[in-house]
């Protein structure tokens, strides 16, 4: 019974984990767009080119955000929620 | 004459060593504390003792030592390339100590307004701290920037700029600012405020952490696929280490040079546009003209 408990833990911190990372579609499309729309801006005023490649950086590290959220809570529920979890479940059974 | 020489000499040799002994220092202290055989593992920052104080105890960890050791070299760093200075540059080191000092402050009057240029140093300060930082993963030490508390922390310091920068006229106009556009919108304005360091700090350390994760998988990938294909050749042959040759250091330059030095440049760039957005700027004047005709 024990080894269910611990097991359904870990497969659904797994799980967890991995529906967490479908976030990483949002900035992909963003920062997608945001490249594309640079390289036309390039492509009309090359003489803009480093003022619009420093901007357009600066755009992508701000979109990435929601990305390494999810990123953060995909961290924390491999390596640190099973451990804590498995602990709770302990303590209680005693 | 001669005696100056020399002495000029030692100085320089001083700040070259301190620029290179902490590195030595600390690749040491990572091969005295690494415990044997337990194979690639992904871990966070070790600690190495505990300091008892009565509200709650200190750890020592990794990241702070080798935060410290950064600092001692970047400081080392400083002293070299300005020490000697002339009034007119003839050296190849004032030329780029003269070079670091205007772009820093370029880039800050050019971002913040000529208000603001007391910040160079302190902006140049943090840019070259987190890069650094990021950088020390190329020697195979365990990068300050990809622990959360490191970045909290100094996310937590531009908190306190920008709360210190619009408190600049006064708490009513600090408190008034919550209540914009509409007033029923202050418990938003309120999550947001607090929104901004947290997500300065996991900006730069999700991007750090991300990267050497994706490296330590790569590593037991390579690893696994090397014992994979050599795994029955007997001896020396059988463990040879095939793949892992040269692929994790195009990563290696994607990871640890180009994303953590962009993540410095983005950090830096952030407080400068938080902070400069942070401060009043007319109604500071304008009170500041109506004080000086009285």
């Amino acid at each position: 019974m024990l080894e269910l408990a611990i097991g359904i833990i870990l497969g659904s911190c797994a799980l967890g984990a991995g529906v967490a990372m479908i976030a990483g579609i949002g900035p992909g499309i963003g920062e997608g767009n945001a490249v594309a729309k640079a390289c036309e801006a390039i492509g009309r005023q090359p003489e803009c080119k480093g003022s619009v490649t420093t901007t357009m950086l600066m755009g992508c590290a701000v979109a990435e955000t929601t990305g390494l959220y999810a990123l953060v809570i995909a961290i924390l529920l491999i390596f640190v929620a099973p451990g804590r979890l498995v602990d709770i479940l302990m303590e209680t059974i005693k | 004459m001669e005696n100056d020489k020399q002495k000029f000499r030692l100085l320089d040799t001083l700040y070259i060593l301190m620029m290179i002994v902490p590195i030595v220092f600390g690749i040491v202290l990572k091969i005295l504390t690494t415990p044997q055989s337990e194979g690639i593992a992904i871990s966070g920052a070790k600690i190495f003792f505990t300091i008892n104080l009565p509200i709650q105890n200190l750890p020592i960890t990794e990241s702070q030592i080798h935060s410290w050791l950064v600092m001692i070299a970047i400081t080392g760093l400083c002293l070299f390339l300005t020490h000697g200075l002339k009034e007119k540059a003839d050296t190849k080191r004032q030329h780029i100590a003269e070079w670091i000092v205007e772009n820093a402050q370029k880039l800050v009057i050019d971002n913040m307004g000529d208000y603001f240029s007391g910040f160079a140093p302190f902006i140049a300060a943090i840019l070259s701290l987190s890069a650094f930082s990021s950088l020390l993963a190329l020697f195979g030490l365990y990068a300050p920037t990809s622990d959360v508390n490191v970045t909290a922390g100094w996310a937590i310091l531009v908190f306190f700029l920008i709360t210190y920068y619009k408190m600049k006229c006064g708490p009513v106009v600090y408190a008034k600012s919550f209540g914009e556009p509409v007033p029923f919108l202050a418990p938003l304005n309120i999550i947001s405020e607090f929104a901004t360091p947290v997500s300065m700090a996991f900006r730069h350390y999700g991007n750090v952490l991300s990267g050497s994760v994706i490296s330590v998988l790569l590593a037991v990938g390579l690893q696994g696929l090397s014992s994979m294909v050599l795994g029955k050749l007997p001896g020396f042959l059988g463990e040879f280490p095939l793949f892992q040759i040269g692929i994790p250091a195009v990563l290696s330059i994607y990871f640890d040079v180009f994303s953590g030095v962009l993540q410095a440049y983005i950090f830096a760039m952030l407080t400068m546009l938080y902070v400069a957005g942070a401060f009043p700027a007319d109604e500071y004047f304008r009170r500041k003209a109506k004080k000086s005709t009285i």
